[in-house]
């Protein structure tokens, strides 16, 4: 990379995103990186948010264009609601989004995971990649770091697991993804949507596992050094 | 000044299926298609369903841009809605349902924003066999067996091969479990999971 970094270049997110499903409701995850070509713009950004009190939407791609979307989406479920007398269905969100995301090919570029609980599927993922296709899935993974989260999650994806296992699977997924995409960084953020409403967490760096050749976080070199010996000289 | 004509145009697909290979049996119509989704290279949905049914007699598999797919399946589900309401006891056969599929990528083609798929279309309506096939540049025709994509270099040599008019149903699946085979082997994108 030289020298010129371009301030001002469109707000990408990078990212990782993760959609999960456990008995009960669904797990949303993703880190805080916010990039603009090669400098880091936001540290702690949310890229999970929220379109109605049980449905939520993790995104990436461009952050203009994923914003934009979801304060469509969210205008329109909240007539929805207002029209239906009852919470949205995750699956009307899911596809609300996917008449944005398709009918707007050409000028989006922005990937997204719906997920929310409603009470007559309970808990559901919906992966909206580029291009507008509309897939529900058990768990979902998205974002420029999700690359290397294929294999991980072939291996330590398990149905039927309760909410603390799939948090836990999130959490480690994203961080996991955190360690070799330049692209996703800062915390890792989660929210859990079950019957009995919205969880919002935050993780972090220290109390994120530690992966191959990553070193504990300290405040200061000081605290692990003792005094120094004196040398020969 | 081409502000409004550069609205919507199709440049590039994201999400794609693999092969769809279909033949005409004793009985019918046998169709198969991979479960595959792929992102670029990357396989990355394996739960798509690619084969679906259109109204009482037909059957739709479609190859390529699956944003693309989802969307013609809501065009059909208006078009069978519209039919059933008019409950005059008659149904789309697979012949209308093949004819109107070949106008809307033909028309979207000239425009120069195809829905960037590849289709068979398969059904039987009074005993009659049909199977067709239409692709985004509006090229369609029906035969004996089709195949989209790669199918079209792997599957259908076979086909012309072994297809006969008397096709068991074991035979037939048979058959098309061959060509699925040869597909797994030869074509990158292929899943090993079949409709």
């Amino acid at each position: 990379m030289d020298q010129n970094f371009d301030f001002n270049a469109p707000h990408s997110m990078g990212t990782t995103i993760i959609g999960v499903t456990y008995n009960g409701g669904v797990v949303l995850g993703a880190d805080s990186r916010t990039s603009t070509g090669v400098y880091v713009a936001n540290r702690a950004s949310d890229k999970i948010t929220q379109l109605t009190d049980n449905v939520y939407v993790c995104r990436s791609g461009s952050a203009a264009d994923s914003q934009v979307v979801s304060d469509y989406v969210r205008y329109f479920l909240h007539q929805h609601t207002i029209q239906l007398g009852q919470p949205a269905t995750v699956k009307v969100a899911a596809n609300l989004v996917r008449l944005l995301a398709y009918n707007n090919k050409n000028f989006l570029q922005t990937g997204l995971i719906v997920g929310g609980w409603d009470k007559y599927e309970g808990g559901q993922i919906y992966g909206v990649p580029l291009g507008g296709t509309i897939v529900q899935q058990p768990f979902a993974i998205g974002g420029s770091g999700s690359s290397y989260l294929y294999g991980f999650f072939d291996q330590a994806w398990k149905d039927g697991m309760t909410k603390d296992e799939a948090e836990e699977l999130v959490k480690k997924a994203v961080s996991l993804a955190i360690a070799r995409d330049g692209a996703s960084g800062g915390v890792v953020r989660t929210v859990i949507i079950n019957s009995e409403g919205v969880t919002r967490n935050f993780y972090p760096g220290d109390q994120l596992p530690i992966w191959h050749d990553e070193l504990e976080s300290h405040n200061s070199l000081l605290d692990i050094l003792g005094a120094p010996e004196p040398m020969n000289i | 000044m081409d502000s409004v004509s550069e609205s919507q145009r199709t440049l590039y697909p994201y999400v794609t299926g693999s092969s769809v290979v279909a033949i005409k049996y004793k009985d019918g119509i046998l169709m198969a298609a991979d479960m595959g989704g792929s992102y670029g290279s990357t396989l990355r949905y394996k739960s798509v369903e690619r084969l679906k049914p259109i109204g009482k007699h037909s059957l739709l598999g479609a190859s390529g841009e699956i944003s693309d797919f989802q969307e013609i399946m809501r065009y059909l589900d208006e078009l069978i809605l519209y039919d059933n309401m008019w409950d005059d006891g008659n149904s789309l056969g697979p012949k209308e349902v093949h004819n109107y599929l070949t106008r809307v990528m033909y028309n979207r083609r000239n425009k120069f924003n195809p829905l960037w798929n590849s289709l068979v279309l398969g059904g039987v309506k009074k005993g009659q066999k049909y199977l067709g096939t239409v692709n985004m540049i509006g090229i369609n025709f029906e035969d004996n067996h089709v195949a989209t994509g790669l199918g079209n270099h792997l599957a259908r040599p076979i086909l012309r091969d072994e297809w006969n008019e008397n096709l068991t149903f074991e035979e037939g699946v048979r058959l098309l479990e061959k060509c699925m085979r040869v597909l797994l082997y030869r074509d990158r994108s292929a899943v090993n999971k079949i409709q």
